[in-house]
């Protein structure tokens, strides 16, 4: 794999090889000392268009981990905004010798579009409201221990609750649940879901209190305030209503049900509970497998040396396998 | 399970007398099993160290030594040379501070995986000393490695394959 544009690019085999590896990866951060040497000599540049604190913060820890060099590029003290074109960007740092561009971008196939402009790998941190493949695998991982499923997400009835139309998380998160088995139900008002819904391999409700009482997993999104200057949605209130986790739909969770959220939450919008106080709650584990998830990406992208194909992702327990090492 | 033209070289039997007989120059060289801990290096030598915990409790009759398994795949000097693909995640019992640890693995060849064992283990802890048990030494080292035990000196070629399991050795 040279890069992570797109969940859709990535078919479920892929997917569990990122997840093993994960599980290294955690193993690695459990450590007195969370370090490894795996990408000595490699230099990993966040290039962030967009704020973002967590998920700058997540790459460059795991980045640092694995003994990457790391560049952060702010943008508000670049040359950006001296005028210089995003293909000037890309090309200049591409001669300074990178390995690797973590970008996070305010229109959507950017990332994309820079795989053009350098040899090195990327990976999209967010782009538009298109795609964040390394929350999606995070999301998945997340899922994957808590709920021990190791194998895939067969008969999990999971419910995307929120703004789904202008959500990248939805977008990455909906093709990895379906690509690894899950039934997936998007919970929004129709103001909030997309106009190509219909293509979507996901089925819709407006219903959240009709499906609470049969979720595996309840995944929030973040009801952003812009949205009601939009008139998307009347207020905060009604959609806290008809769509925010409350005291009362939280008593209805199954007892084994997860309750997820990408943050940064809106406390008494969609999330209406203390998620302390919340069994499912896997709002700080899902922070804390960021960092693992990004490690296994970065490693797969940098460190394994090879395109990973059926043979090489295949987790077998053979010990045939490993004759020819030294 | 035999790859085409391979040819056995140790048989079942003799990679069962080849543990034992190792776990007896273990216990021979730290006078006993005190503070020894095998570590099995994934994925190969786990279930080698784990054949040598059964042998040593028989042969010391004093419980079972503590048990471990290393993946060395972040640790290795060819990162980004060749696909790796990391076995099972490392486990190893506690802090292997003043522990005799003996790493266990099927073959000894170039020795870079050894070297990043070694890499590894210091992350861990800091072993009063760090002994080898492999199964078979092919030869052809590139670093300066020696194992302190062999169930086997194989001459190979560079290109040949060898295969351990418990049902024998195969070169190919």
């Amino acid at each position: 794999m040279k890069h992570l544009l797109d969940m859709g690019h990535l078919d479920a085999m892929q997917i569990h090889h990122l997840l093993d590896l994960t599980d290294h990866m955690v193993e690695i951060n459990q450590r007195p000392m969370p370090k490894v040497p795996a990408l000595r000599g490699k230099t990993v540049v966040n290039l962030f268009f967009e704020d973002s604190t967590r998920t700058r913060t997540s790459f460059d820890t795991a980045a640092r981990r694995l003994s990457a060099d790391v560049m952060n590029f702010a943008v508000s003290s670049s040359s950006v905004n001296k005028g210089e074109s995003l293909r000037d960007t890309i090309e200049t740092i591409t001669a300074m010798g990178v390995d690797a561009f973590v970008v996070r971008h305010a229109s959507s196939g950017a990332p994309h579009q820079i795989t053009q402009w350098t040899t090195a790998s990327i990976v999209n941190a967010g782009d538009g409201w298109h795609q964040h493949p390394t929350q999606a695998l995070l999301d998945c991982y997340t899922i994957r221990t808590r709920l021990n499923r190791t194998t895939g997400f067969d008969g999990l009835h999971i419910a995307i609750v929120g703004d789904i139309k202008h959500s990248r998380v939805a977008r990455s998160d909906v093709q990895a649940f379906n690509a690894l088995g899950a039934r997936v139900t998007l919970v929004a008002p129709p103001t909030l879901l997309p106009p190509d819904i219909s293509t979507w391999p996901v089925e819709v409700s407006h219903d959240l209190d009709g499906l609470i009482g049969s979720l595996d997993v309840l995944y929030l999104l973040r009801m952003q305030r812009e949205r009601m200057r939009d008139a998307l949605v009347p207020s905060l209130r009604e959609y806290t209503t008809l769509y925010g986790l409350t005291p009362a739909r939280a008593a209805r969770l199954q007892e084994h049900a997860l309750v997820m959220h990408p943050g940064p939450m809106n406390r008494g919008v969609e999330m209406a509970v203390d998620p302390a106080e919340l069994p499912g709650s896997t709002v700080l584990h899902q922070v804390a497998n960021g960092v693992a998830v990004r490690m296994a990406v970065l490693f797969e992208l940098l460190g394994s040396g090879g395109e990973m194909t059926a043979d090489t992702a295949a987790d077998s327990p053979d010990p045939s396998q490993a004759g020819p090492r030294s | 399970m035999a790859a085409q033209g391979a040819r056995q070289v140790m048989s079942s039997d003799d990679v069962r007398r080849a543990i034992t007989r190792i776990g007896h120059e273990i216990v021979e060289r730290n006078h006993g099993t005190d503070g020894v801990v095998l570590v099995g290096l994934q994925r190969g030598g786990v279930w080698i160290a784990q054949q040598l915990q059964a042998s040593l409790a028989r042969i010391d009759g004093v419980g079972e030594v503590p048990l471990g398994a290393l993946d060395v795949s972040f640790y290795r000097d060819d990162v980004g040379i060749r696909p790796i693909v990391p076995g099972s995640v490392t486990d190893l019992p506690g802090t292997l501070d003043g522990a005799n640890v003996v790493l266990v693995d099927d073959v000894l060849f170039t020795g870079r995986t050894v070297r990043a064992a070694l890499d590894a283990l210091g992350d861990h802890g800091r072993p009063r000393t760090v002994q080898l048990a492999v199964i078979v030494d092919r030869g052809h080292r590139e670093l300066p490695i020696r194992p302190d035990y062999v169930g086997k000196n194989l001459p190979t070629s560079r290109h040949e394959t060898v295969v351990v399991t418990a049902a024998g050795v195969e070169l190919a």
